[in-house]
């Protein structure tokens, strides 16, 4: 009997071995692309560490130890991109699971379907939307001369106000029309989560005289609560990327002061001044503190939930 | 389950539905404003009497894009871009996502593949090293830099992986027993079963190749060589650019110079493509977004 069993898996390894070849020629295409282009940027942050001339390249630039890093931290820009990227992504990652929530509160409560799917449907189209597309109509929208200008002028007789330079309102517009971008994901992501409570629950609470709204504060919310948990964790993982195409289509010179971020700071450090290596250093401050942000929040989720990707 | 009705109960009915209308209006009224823009005259456009309607109908705004070559130019690259750079997204998915979906017990690499991957995930070089590195490859201004370096997206491979996982084991393992190989199991066996899966990741790749600008932006000097997307993002930059340090009226000035239908027509048109897949996407968005949700 035992000798059986081991004849059995030396025959099963061996035809595993043959059989996983096929498999590792599958994957070779994807481990060239990673390897190019995720792994060979990642060698290339030895930049941080040099004065980096694009003629002299990786080889032969000359190390500077930690000179850029020291050069960024002295930069008051870097300072206000630091406290900017952290306010915006704040008010973001907050509202992006605030407003959705109570969108699909309220949907659940909807009792006609059709006006419930087309709801659903609609609030979900910017999220398909490049921000090339809806910078566009965002920034025609809030114009000087804009319909929003335009309207409140023949309404209410109001002056047109220049949202567009304006350091009082051009990071509430940044904010806002994220969260309006996104919400209809999490929307749809909640509203799942909602449908799939246990209705014995609700018929339970009824029993007990809870009203509709008893029934949502007891029973909903608190049935929903692992995958708010879930989105909170994982946004404040990402507190560090507060939205770089959206703000480098948007904004302009007159509001950098109050929504000039890491990452585009980054990008102008690079691409304007050309000063690679302090750009690339400041990249990788960023990423070395995104990624303790974003291990904590894997963790937490690993330890607290059941929350898995791979 | 019947539910307590009381005048209350009502009054919050209307209450909810106002909301609800409020917000989805606010998702149409953007696009309906710009259709309206581009089907007004310019005049109107210019005095800001357009709202969700078009004033003084005209085709004008059309008919000048139809002989604005550069525009139609930047719409073929983007074409291009779709058809090519989601060709090698789904050939990248298919062929990774079906390794990585085999238990470690039968495929004993696949844990060091997995990592390797996910490492990516979270890490990465950044913007500068990365522009570097396309340099040293001499693919600035290529038009594969648009598709080569997006062609790996691990998330999409975990979709696809955690699809193929959720299938019958016992069709494939029919399958082996009658002889087939790995590859004819996946084109074979997998890949018919895996239709819904596969063509929530296509429309998700083709709109993120269409929707993509700023890798255009990044790497190519030339604007000759700008995806649609990219195209429309720079003006706008180079609109915002200008714009400061302006007074409002100088402000105003400017905006009524730069032709506003022209501009909302490049909008709309390069919205249609969405617009029209839309309705399939919605099909299968719920799917594609079950990556990283919790499971039982």
């Amino acid at each position: 009997m035992a000798q059986q069993k081991t004849e059995v898996k030396v025959k099963k390894k061996k035809k595993s071995l043959y059989r996983t070849r096929e498999l590792h020629v599958m994957l070779i295409p994807a481990v060239l692309f990673t390897t190019i282009f995720a792994y060979l940027p990642i060698f290339g942050l030895v930049m941080a560490f040099q004065d980096f001339k694009p003629l002299m390249g990786f080889r032969e630039s000359p190390f500077v130890g930690l000179k850029q890093f020291q050069y960024i931290f002295t930069m008051p820009s870097f300072r206000t991109a630091f406290v900017n990227t952290m306010i915006i992504s704040f008010f973001k990652i907050i509202l992006s699971i605030l407003v959705p929530l109570i969108l699909s509160l309220m949907l659940n409560e909807v009792t006609k379907s059709w006006f419930k799917r087309s709801v659903q449907t609609i609030v979900f189209i910017p999220y398909f939307f490049s921000w090339a597309i809806l910078a566009g109509m965002i920034l025609e929208i809030f114009a000087y001369d804009g319909i929003i200008n335009n309207t409140m002028m023949h309404l209410f007789g109001m002056e047109p106000t220049a949202f567009l330079v304006s350091n009082k309102y051009f990071r509430t517009i940044i904010i806002g029309s994220d969260v309006w971008k996104g919400m209809g994901y999490n929307t749809v992501l909640l509203l799942a989560a909602i449908t799939n409570v246990d209705p014995t629950l609700y018929e339970a609470a009824q029993v007990d005289g809870a009203g509709r709204w008893k029934q949502v504060l007891h029973v909903t919310l608190p049935s929903i609560l692992p995958m708010v948990a879930v989105l909170t964790v994982l946004g404040l993982g990402n507190i560090l990327n507060a939205g770089f195409e959206q703000i480098l289509i948007m904004y302009n010179p007159t509001v950098e002061r109050t929504v000039d971020i890491l990452d585009t700071l980054v990008y102008r450090l690079g691409m304007t001044s050309h000063q690679y290596s302090a750009a690339a250093a400041m990249g990788l401050f960023k990423s070395v503190i995104s990624l303790i942000f974003v291990g904590t929040s894997y963790l937490i989720l690993y330890k607290k939930s059941d929350y898995r990707v791979f | 389950m019947k539910i307590k009705r009381s005048g209350s109960y009502y009054i919050y009915q209307v209450f909810n539905t106002v909301v609800l209308t409020i917000v989805a209006l606010t998702c149409i009224f953007p696009i309906l404003h710009v259709l309206a823009m581009s089907l007004s005259s310019s005049n109107a456009a210019m005095a800001g009497r357009v709202t969700f309607v078009p004033v003084e109908f005209s085709l004008s705004a059309y008919e000048y894009l139809m002989k604005k070559k550069d525009f139609f130019h930047s719409v073929g690259i983007a074409g291009g871009r779709v058809v090519l750079g989601t060709a090698l997204n789904m050939i990248l998915i298919v062929l990774t996502a079906y390794p990585l979906s085999r238990s470690p017990i039968h495929f004993r690499g696949r844990t060091w593949y997995m990592v390797y991957f996910a490492i990516t995930m979270f890490l990465g070089g950044g913007l500068i090293p990365t522009y570097m590195i396309i340099k040293n490859l001499h693919l600035l201004n290529s038009f594969w830099v648009l598709i080569l370096p997006c062609a790996m997206n691990i998330w999409n491979v975990i979709i696809m992986m955690n699809f193929i996982r959720g299938l019958p084991r016992a069709v494939e393992e029919a399958a082996f027993v009658d002889g087939a190989n790995h590859w004819q199991t996946l084109f074979q066996v997998i890949l018919p079963m895996s239709k819904p899966s596969l063509a929530s990741l296509l429309l998700f790749s083709m709109i993120g190749h269409w929707n993509a600008w700023f890798d255009g932006m990044f790497y190519m000097n030339n604007p000759n060589n700008y995806p649609m997307a990219t195209y429309l993002a720079t003006q706008i930059i180079n609109n915002n650019q200008t714009m400061t340090n302006m007074t409002p009226e100088q402000l105003a000035l400017l905006s009524s110079l730069s032709e506003k239908t022209v501009r909302s027509a490049q909008l709309f048109i390069s919205i249609i493509p969405i617009l029209v897949v839309y309705p399939f996407l919605q099909k299968f968005f719920v799917k594609g977004i079950t990556v990283g949700s919790v499971k039982e």
